[in-house]
């Protein structure tokens, strides 16, 4: 019988691109036999706007680059800056800096991992997952004020120190949050049809994962133990007692489970840190008008997505000379189209939705 | 003392009388209920058979008659569920996801449906460019038609079926397997690749489901010994055939949700891949007739597993047709609640379910059932 390939277009707009995303897919039948990835729709230039504002200013673009994990974002810029400077960061600045950057990490792997089974079609996984997320979101509003986009974190240390109330609620949490992910996991994890749909599927071998350069769960999920957190330290991770979190087999269900995994580890960093958490400044003296000396620094830091790097090039004047981003998810995105063919249409969604980006850092 | 004697016996035979009374007062009111159905159709008869003697037409016209209203009564009730389940389906996704659902319009967001139906009445209908446009018209018009048919042979209550065939369920496997050719056209004609490809899945998964479904009603039948809705039903009168066929009640149950394309097995639609399968390039009214087959089925689906397993109209005191509803409602929220528990099945998955497991087991059902049937009577119980 004579077939023939059907090419569809997944996106700009599509329920499970997680924004605006298009991947031309080629199809034979229900089976993928090839794809293209099309990102930039979302493209704002960001390194290039930063070329023209001064290194404090560039704080709030960051938030918009993986929007999800703003905190992370505005910790790895400023301490791109801070390593430029020589800056030495108050004590208490630096455990709130972890507090909150472990807080947004669980954030973001709630989205991921409820998207991931919403794309699987379970619909109340997503909205258990949100809940979880909103007890963060309060806790980031109540110290910052912002929500989705908290503009926290400072060259020399953080912009406001906590409210009294945010111990308690944090302790709250915490314990909120080891209930709920128990909760979530016997919703999601332990259902046959969500393992059927993700065992064994969209494996990507340790070799690959190398090669394409992943970083992140991704790349943990594949069985290379690399956290950037423990290879590289940054900050004060070399206090805390936790262990980067790696599964062998590659597949989507690894790939979501580490994230599993990687919660709990980050709310037993949370503990450690709340635990020695010390008095004090929150804010370094830092020098009103910011002219880093001529030269440049690469700086990565363990965003939730993988490894997130600023690269800022000083002539010695008040603007950055050249920055450029390592966006974990653009990288983690190149490997899509290496492993999409011989997958079913719904696997593809399902490899899409457990690589998890974020279209904001993907077109940057 | 003898005259307050007497008053006495009179009082005492007057109240005894009375509660005589009472209690035929309440028999007949039950009956009375019970048929309040039936003597409304008998009424309706009276007038029409009254308008036609009147008119001196042919009594086919009667007839006539009668079938245009046992089709307004079925079309109320399609409507009616769906009305209805389009509220309790959204309040309780709310209940099971921590949140509200729709409260605002009306007393506890009752009126809901209605301004959902109102809004989608008066949205564009929009046909796209490069349509088949009669294949794209007329798969939403089609695809209510074999719900309602398949609707006549429902028993929904003691004699309370339209039309009470003697090959019922028969008709009514035959009717429902049309559903597929609508959903094929409205996939094809759409000219979209999202349509067509959720048109493909519809007809492979119905064709694929209706084997096991058929089977496990076979079961039934060879108990029962008439494929007659109503003597299926008496059949229940002592035992109802969910104990003795479980099995069949349970590949009945996961095959009728895949015919209905509910959650576990939405893959026609399959929102995260297809974004909306068949019904894409669907807006306003067409949209919402697909909507209201879909929930038409689900209730056609729940009432048929009344009527096989769980004893139709058979409960103690109340009327046939509340213990019908009450079943089915209840069947109906169980459909409900799987749908905002599970993740959706992968389209292989899906065909090696029905084919690898729910094939067998129906088979193997039919086949304990006949050894079973076949010693209960040579025993001569």
């Amino acid at each position: 019988m004579k077939t023939q390939e059907l090419t569809i277009n997944m996106g700009p707009q599509h329920p499970s691109t997680h924004g605006v995303f298009r991947l031309i897919l080629n199809l034979d039948g229900e089976v993928a036999t090839g794809s293209t990835s099309v990102p930039g729709y979302l493209h704002r230039g960001l390194e290039k706007l930063a070329e023209g504002r001064t290194y404090a200013q560039f704080i709030p673009y960051t938030d918009r680059l993986d929007y999800l994990s703003s905190m992370s974002n505005n910790l790895g810029y400023v301490q791109a800056v801070e390593k430029m400077l020589s800056i030495k960061v108050p004590e208490r600045a630096e455990y709130l800096r972890v507090i909150f950057a472990e807080l947004q990490r669980i954030a973001n792997h709630l989205v991921a991992i409820g998207t991931f089974a919403l794309d699987l079609g379970a619909w109340t996984a997503v909205v258990f997952a949100f809940n979880y997320r909103e007890k963060i979101m309060d806790l980031f509003s109540m110290t910052c004020g912002g929500r989705l986009t908290y503009n926290y974190m400072r060259i020399g240390g953080v912009s406001h120190d906590i409210p009294w109330a945010f111990i308690p609620r944090l302790r709250y949490f915490l314990d909120y949050m080891e209930d709920s992910l128990a909760e979530f996991q016997r919703l999601v994890t332990g259902n046959e049809i969500f393992q059927a749909r993700t065992k064994g599927i969209g494996i990507i071998s340790s070799e690959k994962a190398r090669d394409y350069g992943l970083s992140g769960p991704n790349l943990r999920a594949s069985g290379v133990n690399y956290d950037v957190r423990k290879n590289r330290p940054y900050g004060i991770y070399e206090r805390f007692d936790f262990k980067a979190c790696v599964l062998e087999n590659g597949d989507c269900f690894d790939r979501y489970m580490v994230r599993v995994m990687e919660i709990e580890e980050s709310i037993k960093i949370i503990r450690q840190a709340v635990r020695d958490l010390p008095e004090g400044p929150v804010m370094a003296q830092v020098p009103r008008n910011i002219k880093p000396p001529v030269g440049e620094v690469y700086h990565s830091i363990e965003n939730p997505k993988g490894e997130l790097g600023f690269y800022l090039v000083s002539d010695g004047g008040p603007k950055p000379y050249r920055l450029h981003i390592r966006r974990p998810s653009f990288v983690n995105l190149a490997v899509l189209d290496e492993i999409v063919p011989g997958w079913l249409v719904a696997d593809v969604v399902a490899i899409l939705a457990s690589l998890d980006i974020v279209l904001g850092e993907v077109d940057g | 003392m003898s005259l307050i004697h007497t008053a006495w016996n009179y009082l005492w035979d007057f109240g005894v009388q009375m509660f005589k009374l009472g209690i035929d007062l309440f028999w007949f009111l039950l009956d009375f209920a019970d048929n309040i159905f039936l003597l409304a159709a008998d009424l309706v008869r009276l007038a029409l058979t009254m308008l036609t003697g009147w008119l001196g037409l042919d009594s086919i016209w009667v007839e006539l008659g009668m079938v245009l209203v046992y089709l307004a009564g079925i079309l109320g009730v399609i409507m009616l569920a769906a009305l209805v389940l389009l509220l309790v389906e959204r309040r309780v996704a709310g209940f099971v996801q921590y949140r509200l659902g729709p409260n605002r319009v009306g007393f506890q967001g009752i009126l809901q449906p209605i301004a959902d139906m109102l809004k989608l009445l008066t949205k564009e209908n929009i046909t796209p460019a490069g349509v088949d446009k009669p294949l794209h018209t007329l798969a939403p018009v089609l695809v209510l038609v074999p719900t309602i048919m398949a609707f006549a042979v429902v028993p929904f209550g003691r004699g309370m079926a339209a039309l009470d065939l003697n090959i019922g369920l028969f008709y009514l496997i035959a009717v429902t397997s049309l559903t597929t050719i609508p959903f094929l056209m409205g996939g094809w004609g759409s000219n979209n690749k999202y349509s067509l490809l959720g048109g493909m899945r519809a007809v492979a998964q119905m064709i694929s489901y209706e084997v096991p479904m058929v089977f496990s009603l076979l079961g039934v039948v060879m108990i029962a010994g008439s494929l007659q809705m109503s003597q299926i039903v008496e059949a229940q009168q002592k035992v109802w055939f969910v104990f003795l066929q479980p099995l069949a009640f349970f590949v009945y149950i996961i095959a009728a949700t895949a015919e209905c394309n509910r959650l576990p097995f939405d893959i026609p639609e399959g929102e995260s891949e297809l974004t909306a399968g068949v019904y894409t390039e669907y807006t306003g009214m067409k949209w919402s007739l697909f909507m209201m087959t879909e929930y038409g089925n689900l209730v056609l689906v729940s009432a048929v597993a009344t009527t096989m397993f769980l004893g139709g109209w058979h409960g103690p005191l109340l009327p046939g047709w509340f213990w019908f509803g009450l079943k089915t409602s209840l069947l109906l929220g169980f459909f409900i609640l799987m749908r905002w528990t599970f993740p959706r099945v992968r389209v292989d998955q899906l065909m090696k379910i029905g084919w690898k497991y729910l094939v067998p087991v129906s088979l193997l059902n039919v086949f304990i059932t006949g050894i079973g049937v076949y010693l209960y009577k040579s025993m001569g119980w």
